[in-house]
């Protein structure tokens, strides 16, 4: 039987379209179709000027938009050779941790959902709610931030914010104890997950997996460890590897603890650069119009969905040459085709979401 | 009831014969009977449901129609009354129609066997568990016209799912009821109830280790049988779009929504029926009312009854909102590998406690309800322990 999964499907999260065939319950094939959610970002990159195209980067990860920000600035500054002032690399990397936390929550909390508990996702919206709040304090907006400015930050933090996450983040350990204790020590839920779509280590590194993807297949890579960027390294984390803890190393139940495991990371780098934060501009002194030298860069960034590049080709006028986003979606959306062969329907969709695939981010 | 035939038929329907108006008069009054007296059950139950879901989601749930929104049924079905009735083109046309109405009437047939209290029962059949049984499980030949009728395959693939979960599931039911029909000797609702006494002690469940284990069978299955969370894979929205009833829309939805809260008091009352004692209540306070007023004890029963269906109730619910959904084949091991065979144990188990125990073993009667009883309340310190811990960091305007 060929069945259409999508493009409106409620567990496909956004616009994506499988053509799965089946037989029974039991699938034989599920071929992805992406593109559905085109916007032409890179072409655009090529027609705005380097400043106004920084609202679109939000939008090519509107899950992360802070990552997907600071990766577009870091490429920028690369081809300037402009040093950004430390204490907006520290409001950079906050409003970055932040973002990972509120990606990661709608991740696991739709992970979920799509098992079939409807609750923990709530309760992740819930949470997610309140940093939205403070994000909403940071720089006025909710979702698509467009925060982060080449050469700095747009806003310094309002008065108590620093306070305020404090005390959210306080907050915020045993609500998700009490996420934990809803979720993951559930016998069913494990059951769902554990030995379902199983990535092993060669076929996540042929594949090109990358962020918690990639982690949970037991390569220990982490680009805010392994290519060290803004104030990372002086920065005390762990790595979270997946360890097949109740089952396979890189089967559905790693990707999701690896997950839930670098929300605790990023509590505690949150932590850290509340504890460190210097005062101090928060944007460099540039010219007005932006004309980098002739030139190529590549950037990487650690994105809530993996390795996010941006390259780009500057031809010495006030707009890109050319301009490439690499994002982790795409490459997580190439892998379905080959693990979901002979999987249950109902493991298609756990295996989609443990992949945190999102769908703006396939096709930018 | 003849009175208002007669006066149809002489009034309005001069052409008709008398007796085709006397069977469409009384069709019409047994529909609006049953239409006044269920509808109640199904409506006040979606409300419960959605507000302890709304609470257990940190949100408010239904609360504007009428007080504290008990009204929101009504809100609710008036609006899908007004909805447009779409067919698709690609249905089987009669398939589909006819569908909800089979879903509806084996869910609300049964409602003519549970004994409420010791007079209040529509009809005491001598097989009542066993018309019960029958009956519900007409619901599955509605779901499978719904997703073969439906024409679309993601309510197809719902309805084989419901075909296959709801037949497997009968079987371990059907074994669980059997440990409680041994000792009672009856297949009759009320001698069922007749046999149990008042105290938790002289329940069923609490009467043999065996028939304790086949509760939790029974409910398990009855949970499945209904196709509740964690067992709603034929509507799984996340899978299946919503399974069977993805192409339905108006009344016709509201049928099957109707049929599955409906069917959620069916179940809780069969189990007390059958394991919680039914309607009983103690002899002192039996007497006592009766000296106040003569309907006053089956008021009482019927309260006893009640409440017993709603602890159950609530346990369902909270099992919905809190567990995920289990799969096709670990739902299929789960009945055939486990509780199939266990049910078949419980069975023997049950007639070999017979054969030892003649007059019953009291002493395990009430070593299992001490048991209980500390479950129940290690239960409520978790619920009240947990409600400490998260509401210690509620805010409480959250828009500020």
């Amino acid at each position: 039987m060929l069945l259409n999964m999508g493009p409106q499907h409620p567990s496909t999260h956004g616009v994506i379209r499988f053509v799965v065939k089946t037989d029974g319950e039991v699938m034989s094939e599920a071929m992805p179709d992406v593109g559905y959610l085109h916007r032409s970002i890179e072409k655009i990159g090529e027609i705005c000027d380097y400043n106004g195209f920084m609202p679109y980067t939000d939008r090519a990860d509107y899950l992360s938009a802070m990552n997907a920000n600071q990766g577009y600035a870091m490429v920028v500054e690369k081809l300037l050779g402009l040093e950004v002032p430390r204490r907006a690399e520290f409001l950079r990397v906050i409003a970055a941790e932040f973002n990972r936390i509120i990606s990661h929550l709608l991740s696991v909390g739709a992970l979920a959902m799509d098992v079939g508990a409807a609750t923990p996702f709530i309760h992740a919206l819930k949470e997610r709610e309140k940093v939205n709040d403070l994000m909403e304090a940071l720089c006025g907006q909710r979702l698509t931030y467009n925060y982060v400015r080449i050469g700095g930050v747009s806003y310094d933090m309002p008065p108590n914010c620093s306070e305020r996450c404090l005390d959210f983040l306080d907050r915020f350990e045993p609500q998700w104890d009490e996420f934990e204790r809803l979720v993951s020590a559930n016998k069913i839920f494990i059951e769902r997950l554990s030995k379902v779509g199983t990535i092993s280590r060669e076929d996540a590194i042929a594949y090109n997996l990358v962020g918690p993807n990639l982690r949970a297949s037991g390569v220990d890579y982490d680009l805010r460890r392994d290519i060290p960027y803004s104030i990372y390294p002086e920065l005390d984390f762990n790595v979270i590897v997946g360890r097949g803890e109740q089952g396979e190393v890189g089967d559905s139940f790693d990707r999701y603890i690896v997950r839930v495991r670098e929300i605790r990371e990023s509590i505690k780098i949150l932590r850290q650069c509340f504890s460190r934060i210097p005062e101090g501009d928060i944007l460099a002194k540039m010219p007005k119009v932006l004309k980098p030298p002739v030139g190529e860069a590549y950037v990487r960034t650690e994105s809530s969905r993996g390795d996010m590049g941006y390259y780009l080709i500057s031809d010495g006028s006030a707009k890109a040459f050319r301009l490439r986003i690499r994002t982790g979606s795409f490459t997580g959306m190439a892998i379905i085709q080959k693990i979901s062969q002979g999987m249950m329907i109902a493991d298609l969709v756990t295996l989609i979401a443990s992949l945190d695939v999102v769908a703006p981010e396939i096709d930018r | 009831m003849e009175n208002f035939a007669n006066y149809l038929h002489d009034n309005f329907l001069w052409g008709a014969p008398l007796w085709v108006v006397q069977v469409i008069v009384q069709f019409g009054f047994a529909l609006l009977l049953l239409m006044v007296f269920v509808s109640p059950f199904a409506g006040i139950l979606s409300f419960i449901e959605r507000r302890i879901a709304g609470r257990m989601q940190d949100r408010i749930g239904p609360n504007r129609v009428g007080p504290q929104g008990l009204l929101q049924f009504l809100a609710d079905g008036i609006k899908s009354l007004l909805k447009e009735d779409l067919i698709p083109k690609s249905a089987d046309k009669p398939l589909f129609i006819i569908a909800p109405y089979l879903v509806f009437l084996g869910m609300f047939t049964t409602f003519v066997a549970l004994p409420f209290a010791s007079k209040l029962i529509v009809a005491d059949l001598n097989v009542g568990i066993l018309y019960v049984f029958a009956t519900s499980s007409l619901t599955v030949v509605g779901l499978v016209m719904a997703g073969w009728g439906s024409g679309s395959k993601w309510s197809m693939l719902g309805g084989m799912r419901a075909a296959a979960q709801v037949i497997s599931y009968e079987i371990p039911a059907g074994l669980a009821a059997l440990t409680v029909l041994l000792p009672a000797g009856s297949l009759s609702m009320q001698k069922i109830i007749a046999s149990q006494g008042a105290h938790p002690w002289q329940w069923f469940i609490f009467s043999t280790p065996f028939t304790l284990v086949a509760f939790f069978i029974l409910f398990t299955s009855l949970v499945a049988e209904g196709n509740r969370a964690p067992f709603d894979l034929p509507e799984a929205e996340s899978e299946l779009v919503s399974g069977y009833n993805t192409e339905y829309s108006g009344m016709r939805f509201v049928f099957f929504f109707f049929a599955e809260w409906a069917n959620l008091y069916v179940m809780a009352a069969i189990l007390t029926t059958l394991f919680l004692g039914g309607w009983q209540i103690p002899q002192s306070l039996s007497v006592a009312s009766a000296s106040a007023a003569s309907w006053l004890p089956q008021v009482l029963q019927l309260i006893f009854f009640q409440l017993k269906c709603l602890a159950i109730i609530f346990l369902v619910i909270q099992l919905r909102w809190t567990l995920p959904r289990i799969r096709m084949d670990q739902l299929m091991t789960l009945c055939w590998k486990y509780m199939v065979p266990i049910g078949f144990f419980c069975v023997i188990g049950t007639a070999a406690w017979m054969m030892i125990f003649p007059q019953g073993a009291p002493k395990m009667a009430y070593l299992l309800t001490a048991l209980a009883g500390v479950t129940v309340i290690y239960y409520f310190y978790r619920v009240v322990w947990q409600i400490k811990v998260s509401h210690a960091q509620i805010e409480l305007n959250p828009f500020v």
